[in-house]
């Protein structure tokens, strides 16, 4: 076991972790934070992205040990005082969902390319999200949402 | 897929890693993980102990280093895809290394993450090689220094021994003569290169000079294509004769008869745009 401390969604942790832990289990199980879903768990689909000190990672593919020290954000920190943020606003307006299931991965990595590109075209948009699948929309809503929330 | 168990000590310097990695069996070094934790979830490796190097910040960085660029073995892809200094001196390294998976991968994998691994359908280690890049590897008889040309020995096995590191990669600086271009088929964007070409010239009055061609999943490591090399050097189209002596895989991706003629095609592809660009 190892003793690990980061915050998540600005709450402070600390935790007594094998290393074998992978991120994601440690934020659903550990922490009850189920919004982060695992799709593939094979690092492919994009499902379970984070911002690991406000960067895209997916943590499926990161030790929990590995995060220590780091600022988490999963989709349950998003909001601010009971409001959603605007990219969940926008993709509750295009309709950018089906299930439902990519949708915390999606937001995540949204909020990462806009943190990096605040003006991103459409093309840049959609190679953006190369690592993060949806079987439902045909991603066409979810570029209009990211697109909306860049102008 | 929980991984099975193995313990992890976090290393504080290069000398600290090495000292780690002597001390067990089995011991591997951990960089960004986006190569061996997928492999350690499938428990096709079960090391003893993981060394992280991912905290040694004084390995990733990109620097001047005179005739050409020193990027440190642990400057993330994300990073060596936006450095200034590549993109002014070295655009071909930047470009292919934002080619890399996808931006969450990028966020975490390492250039010498990236070589030390040799996988054969990886991307920055044909670009290495086209380039005649050199790699750096601290052991515990110090620091020697490889030419990309004798780094990749076979599939997942290159010059770096089991107690050593990667702590640098140096590419030469381009200029204005240079040509250069990187071709990944790929399926879905988010795919690894079916076949993937490097191509590399100094160009001038319309003449190509120090060709180089390096070739992605076309055997067991990167190859140099030097058939079309010749044939690009003398004015001939270098794409006939690109997959000479190489020995693709056949897999979900295509078989070794289609790489073998896709080889052709985007060899082609990559000697005119390296030609113009
Ligand atoms: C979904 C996905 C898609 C990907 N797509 C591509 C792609 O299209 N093209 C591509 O080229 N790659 C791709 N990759 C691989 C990615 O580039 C990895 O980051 C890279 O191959 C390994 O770098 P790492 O820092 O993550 O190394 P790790 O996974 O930490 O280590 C890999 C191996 O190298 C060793 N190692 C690492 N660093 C050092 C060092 N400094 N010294 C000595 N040994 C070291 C480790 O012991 C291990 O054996 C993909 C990965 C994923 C998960
Ligand atoms: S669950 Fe992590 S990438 Fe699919
Ligand atoms: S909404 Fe169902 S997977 Fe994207």
């Amino acid at each position: 076991m190892r003793s690990v401390s980061f915050t998540v969604n600005g709450v402070a942790h600390e935790l007594e972790l094998e290393p074998r832990e992978l991120l994601v289990y440690v934020l659903r199980e550990r922490l009850g934070l189920t919004g982060t879903v695992v799709g593939c768990d094979t690092s492919s689909c994009g499902a379970c992205t984070v911002l690991l000190d406000g960067e895209s990672v997916k943590a499926c593919t990161i030790l929990g040990v590995q995060a220590d020290g780091a600022a988490i954000t999963t989709i349950e920190g998003l909001a601010e005082n009971g409001s959603l943020h605007p990219l969940q606003e926008l993709f509750h307006e295009h309709h950018a969902l089906q299930c439902g299931y990519c949708t915390s991965g999606m937001v995540l990595a949204a909020v990462s390319l806009l943190a990096e590109n605040p003006s991103p075209t459409s093309d840049e948009i959609r190679h953006a999200l190369e690592g993060n699948i949806c079987r439902c929309t045909g991603y066409q809503n979810i570029v209009d949402a990211i697109e909306a929330a860049a102008r | 897929m929980i991984p099975a168990p193995f313990d992890y000590e976090v290393a504080e310097s290069v000398d600290h890693a090495i000292a780690l990695l002597a001390d067990r069996e089995d011991s591997k070094v951990l960089a960004g993980g986006h190569s061996l934790l997928p492999l350690l979830r499938l428990r096709v490796t079960r090391p003893s102990v993981l060394v992280d190097v991912g905290r040694l910040d004084e390995l990733s960085y990109v620097r001047d280093a005179g005739t050409s660029i020193a990027i440190g073995a642990l400057t993330r892809h994300h990073d060596v895809a936006t450095a200034p200094l590549l993109q002014e001196h070295n655009p071909f390294v930047s470009y292919v290394a934002g080619l890399v998976g996808d931006p969450q991968v990028r966020h975490r994998g390492t250039i010498g993450g990236s070589l030390a691994h040799g996988d054969p359908a990886a991307d920055l280690p044909a670009v290495l090689l086209a380039l005649d890049g050199e790699i750096d590897i601290a052991g515990a008889a110090g620091v020697r220094t490889v030419a990309s040309a004798d780094f990749f020995l076979g599939v997942f096995e290159t010059a770096v021994g089991p107690q050593e590191i990667v702590t640098e990669v140096r590419v030469p600086k381009l200029t204005a003569e240079h040509g250069w271009s990187y071709l990944k088929f790929r399926r879905r964007s988010l795919d690894w290169a079916t076949v993937g070409v490097a191509a590399f010239a100094r160009r001038s009055n319309g003449d190509i000079g120090e060709p180089a061609i390096a070739l992605v999943s076309m055997g067991a490591t990167p190859l140099r294509a030097r058939a079309s090399e010749a044939a690009w050097a003398s004015g001939q189209d270098p794409g006939p004769f690109a997959d000479e002596g190489t020995d693709p895989p056949g897999d979900t991706n295509g078989s070794a008869e289609y790489r073998k003629h896709l080889v052709k095609v985007l060899v082609r592809r990559a000697a005119e745009e390296a030609s113009r660009h």
